[in-house]
């Protein structure tokens, strides 16, 4: 199946070319609606809750679509015969666990220091000031030497 | 490729030949990029875990909202960003078009896309200097958070230190990607492959290029959309 359509698109050089702008719409249009996205949930001023984790989630499955435009077509993995496919992507399969398993982890460990260290839940919620007050300040301590590390 | 058409895919593991049907300096780079891969998955997992780690988290929209020459003071969160993930999109794309010029052995077009794709790499290399600049007077670099959470409670410099990090990585692979596809450019106009009859090593360059921009697709959406 795979190397039938090379084939085909090596005898048209013309679908190549084609498929490669085709495939530019698509990551372009897929890039504006992530973008879109992101702006309506900063300007609509979404609180956090269900409906920003879905719009979260929508943006990482656009994302995830744009991954396999780039790497089946500009990579041309796609057209690669199924050998070579499965070597590059069952590996790719340990991401799956990798994700859930630390990102559980990170806010297990969260709860954990919420719960028993109070110093820590006090810190973290204590008021910081905007960013203009604290610039005067960081601009002082430029000047010091070694103030770089 | 035109081999490919010869053969049934059950014979592949019958000995005598490549199980993947390409040269092993492509296949190589597949692995290499895999591994990459896992780099980069490495760190970015590291991000969320972090972030999930942590109560507070500032927002991105009120940290990159600033745009070149823009006035003190310009909320344009977002847009000088996407400016930059379209750069890296049309460079990836000037860049299978080289690869395809290199299929029908077209010197001209391998020259003229290479150098369009060179021009895209230092162009996000420059917004990317401009954005660290930037970024650096107001305060934050390794170790110096300036911005508060989202929710105005105190931040740690984890945010900073991430950003910095990775982007820094990434940065690192455009302008090593850059040097190589300059290489590529010399080797091309001295008919380096004029000569070896094939342009299979713009392939491989081109694949190095395309993973760029597609670690860049999850670097984008991690620190700026999520």
């Amino acid at each position: 199946m795979e190397h039938s359509t090379t084939a085909v698109l090596e005898n048209k050089p013309d679908a190549v070319v084609k498929e490669i702008w085709k495939v530019t719409g698509i990551l372009t249009l897929l890039t504006l609606i992530e973008l879109a996205l992101g702006f309506y949930m900063y300007y609509s001023k979404m609180p956090d809750g269900f409906e920003k984790h879905f719009f979260k989630g929508a943006i990482i499955i656009l994302m995830l679509a744009k991954a396999f435009y780039i790497v089946g077509y500009f990579m041309h993995l796609k057209h690669e015969i199924r050998n070579l496919i499965m070597t590059i992507v069952v590996p790719l399969i340990l991401f799956v666990w990798f994700i859930i398993a630390f990102l559980y982890e990170g806010s297990s460990y969260n709860n954990l220091k919420n719960t028993y260290n109070p110093y820590y839940k006090d810190h973290s919620s204590q008021h910081m000031e905007k960013k203009e007050e604290p610039k005067e300040e960081k601009k002082e301590e430029l000047k010091k030497p070694g103030g770089m590390d | 490729m035109s081999t490919t058409t010869a053969t049934t895919p059950s014979k592949y593991w019958s000995g005598g030949k490549s199980p993947f049907n390409v040269e092993y300096g492509k296949l190589m780079m597949w692995y290499f990029l895999m591994s990459d891969a896992f780099t980069f998955g490495a760190f970015l997992i590291a991000y969320g875990t972090t972030r999930f780690a942590t109560n507070g988290w500032p927002n991105a929209n009120e940290v990159f909202n600033s745009f070149p020459f823009a006035p003190e003071g310009t909320n344009a969160p977002l847009v000088f960003v996407s400016i930059m993930t379209f750069i890296l999109i049309i460079s990836s794309v000037t860049m299978v078009l080289a690869v395809h010029a290199g299929h029908h052995m077209d010197k001209k077009g391998v020259v003229k896309y290479l150098i369009l794709t060179i021009i895209g790499g230092l162009a996000f290399l420059g917004c990317q200097a401009w954005e660290w600049t930037h970024l650096f007077h107001e305060g934050a670099w390794w170790g110096r958070n300036p911005f508060p959470n989202a929710d105005q409670t105190l931040s740690t410099s984890n945010f900073t230190n991430f950003f910095f990090t990775i982007t820094g990585f990434h940065g690192f692979h455009v302008f090593s990607g850059v040097v190589i596809n300059v290489v590529m450019l010399i080797m091309a106009l001295n008919n380096k492959f004029e000569q070896r009859g094939h342009y299979l090593m713009i392939e491989k360059a081109g694949l190095y290029w395309h993973f760029v921009d597609l670690v860049w697709v999850f670097v984008f959406t991690c620190f700026y959309l999520l």
